[in-house]
């Protein structure tokens, strides 16, 4: 039971990392732009973040430095496929190949270091509240900050103004210019706010997840989440679910051992990576089903006036 | 204020002109890059464009980078031009190394030396059955292939991690993860008494004349690059796009699993958990940089190549971060695909005009 707890306390705390990335990949696709940077988006604002929290010893500014090098990073990224119209597919991976060496570079100073003495949580006074209190309440706040953000953004793109101009802007950019809605700078501004998200989820990655910096540590999160928001069908709750799923599915292999199951710790290791692939290809299987969901301009290029 | 205009067709001269003009904008920042960690720049840029190609040992160095780009980047320019998405070939080179590994325990003194080609081709069916595996569930299962791919990349280096340190561990390697070292008979042949340079030039060249024939010479070769281009019109003459995806995955991934083979039974001669060296993300520059160009992709392996050996010697001689290698990398492929616009579009100089003014 009590093994149970961590377990959930563990899929919670993974599976945010997965959810703020998942949910900042979310906002970019549904204005139509698929960002295969994330990974190194990623990577750039894990060490942006770790670094910022080794000499200011701040978790929330380590989360805004990891933001920041996100948005900046995608402010590059949204240039170039939007204004540039260049290939979104080769950007991203330029993005991708681009910030795991960048960070390499930026971090080679930082894998030795260490970060301040983590702060632990005692749960809003409940923590000690058997199972309950391990399992749910002692996290980071930025774990419910995260479950907020996603009602944020369920009722931003459901029952706001923005929200339907953002999905419009997605699902057929032609008609919202021709409503006159200024559709290459929402998308711009789309994806700065999706690679900031994708940025905090770096930054929580290197300052409170493992905590600590190494080179490519990212290890394929940044396109698991990618792989999430098809899982989703690009909706921000089962982002959520599905984040906290596979973090379940990456922990699992800790709790195993834990349990001495005797089994090489590789093929435990291959378990989230096997499993997305499993999803991927159920959700898939219906073409219609997942057509239906996508916006329907995602990875199109949009230029006004033609 | 500078204005976008499309061009009334895309400039040749430009899709030629893209990757130079990409190249000095990187030897700039790069120019910058030294000179802000305090290193003279003339010095750090001829450990990136002179040391490697001063001598005839430097070219061997060269060659031993640039054939597995260039084979794995002429397998990805097939793959692109069919508008496929394979960026997992790093994981079909690590499943190359493997099979061909295999077949290269098994080798004694006594195994005649034709083994080596059979090294290779057991090489380019383990690279063919990890892309067939892509192949596979994007064709019944409609499974997107960029992120299956990448997932197999991943399992692929659980998959060798295992091997070396389980069941292939070498029982006199004093407990370290490696497999034994392949008896000599494996070894890929030399080309020269000096230098590293080996049979793997032959083979790149001789792949890039296929890969050329392939994609501009044969029925095969144009149906799939027209499916890249204009599905509906490939729909519409008929042309398999099942056939593409098949062909398209399995030519990239055979060519990255032949360039595993060459690498395990060439420089490494054993297996360790460092096979995968980043060739596989590495070439995806490599073919974009090349324009998707068998010909462009052998000049723009060979500078790529140049990056690598460049990061290692501004490691070693000028106590730089090899890292730096992965940053120009990355740099050369953003600016790359920056100055492609340019193929496209052309710049002009446009004066704000009134409110109002005619057009």
């Amino acid at each position: 039971m009590n093994e149970l707890a961590l377990l959930i306390a563990a899929s919670l705390n993974a599976g945010t990392v997965l959810a703020l990335a998942g949910l900042g990949l979310l906002i970019n696709e549904r204005a139509g732009v698929l960002n295969l940077g994330a990974e190194g988006l990623m990577l750039v604002a894990a060490i942006a973040g770790f670094a910022t929290c080794v000499h200011t010893g701040n978790d929330w500014l380590a989360f805004g430095a990891g933001a920041l090098a996100g948005g900046l990073l995608a402010a590059l990224f949204g240039w170039l496929v939007i204004w540039l119209n260049t290939n979104q597919y080769a950007t991203g991976l330029a993005l991708s190949l681009f910030g795991g060496g960048f960070s390499a570079f930026a971090g080679l100073r930082y894998t030795q270091e260490k970060l301040p003495p983590r702060p632990s949580f005692n749960g809003f006074g409940l923590g000690d509240i058997p199972f309950i209190g391990p399992a749910f309440l002692k996290h980071h706040p930025m774990v419910y900050l995260t479950v907020a953000l996603v009602i944020g953004l369920t009722w931003f793109f459901y029952r706001s103004r923005g929200g339907l101009v953002l999905r419009a802007v997605g699902e057929s950019p032609e008609s919202a210019h021709a409503l006159g809605y200024p559709v290459r700078r929402i998308r711009l501004l789309a994806v700065v706010v999706g690679g900031a998200l994708c940025g905090v989820a770096g930054a929580y990655l290197s300052v409170i997840y493992t905590p600590l910096w190494v080179e490519g540590m990212t290890a394929g999160k940044g396109w698991i989440a990618l792989a999430l928001t098809t899982f989703a069908t690009w909706r921000p709750v089962r982002v959520l679910l599905g984040a906290y799923l596979f973090g379940g599915v990456t922990m699992l292999q800790f709790f195993l051992q834990g349990r001495g199951v005797e089994i090489a710790s590789q093929w435990l290791t291959m378990l989230p990576y096997l499993s997305t692939i499993v999803v991927l290809v159920l959700i898939s299987r219906n073409p219609t089903f997942i057509r239906v969901n996508m916006p329907a301009s995602l990875g199109k290029a949009f230029f006004p006036g033609r | 204020m500078f204005k976008l205009e499309p061009r009334p067709s895309p400039s040749q001269a430009m899709s030629l002109a893209s990757p130079l003009i990409a190249l000095a904008v990187t030897v700039v920042i790069g120019t910058a890059l030294f000179a802000l960690l305090g290193k003279n720049p003339v010095a750090g840029l001829s450990m990136f464009f002179w040391e490697p190609i001063k001598n005839a040992y430097g070219w061997g160095e060269l060659s031993i980078k640039a054939v597995p780009l260039v084979l794995i980047a002429l397998g990805l320019a097939v793959c692109f031009r069919g508008n496929l998405w394979n960026i997992g070939a790093e994981g079909q080179f690590v499943a190359g190394a493997l099979a061909a590994g295999w077949v290269a325990m098994q080798a004694g003194p006594a195994t005649p030396r034709a083994i080596v080609a059979v090294i290779l081709l057991a090489g380019v069916l383990g690279g063919m059955v990890w892309a067939g595996i892509v192949a596979l569930l994007r064709d019944r299962f409609n499974a997107n292939e960029i992120l299956v791919s990448l997932m197999l990349v991943y399992v692929a280096e659980m998959l060798l991690s295992y091997l070396v340190y389980g069941p292939w561990k070498d029982p006199a390697g004093y407990n370290f993860p490696q497999t034994i070292t392949f008896d000599a008979v494996t070894k890929i042949p030399k080309l020269f008494a000096t230098g590293r340079a080996n049979l793997g030039v032959l083979i790149a060249l001789g792949a890039t004349a296929l890969a050329w024939v392939f994609l501009f010479r044969t029925y095969k070769g144009f149906a799939l690059q027209v499916g890249g281009l204009a599905p509906a019109a490939a729909r519409y003459a008929g042309f398999s796009s099942r056939t593409a995806l098949w062909t398209a995955l399995l030519v990239s991934g055979g060519m990255a699993g032949l360039a595993g083979a060459l690498e395990a039974a060439g420089p490494l001669g054993q297996l360790t958990p460092y096979v995968p060296a980043g060739y596989g993300f590495a070439a995806i520059i490599v073919a974009f940089v090349g324009r998707l160009h068998p010909v462009g992709i052998v000049f723009s392996a060979v500078l790529m190549s140049m990056f690598y050996i460049g990061g290692e010697l501004a490691q070693s001689r000028l106590g730089l971060p090899k890292a730096m290698t992965g940053v120009f990398q990355g740099l050369l492929l953003f600016t790359l695909l920056a100055c492609d616009t340019l193929i496209h579009y052309r710049v002009r100089w446009a004066a704000r005009t009134p409110a109002g003014a005619a057009a």
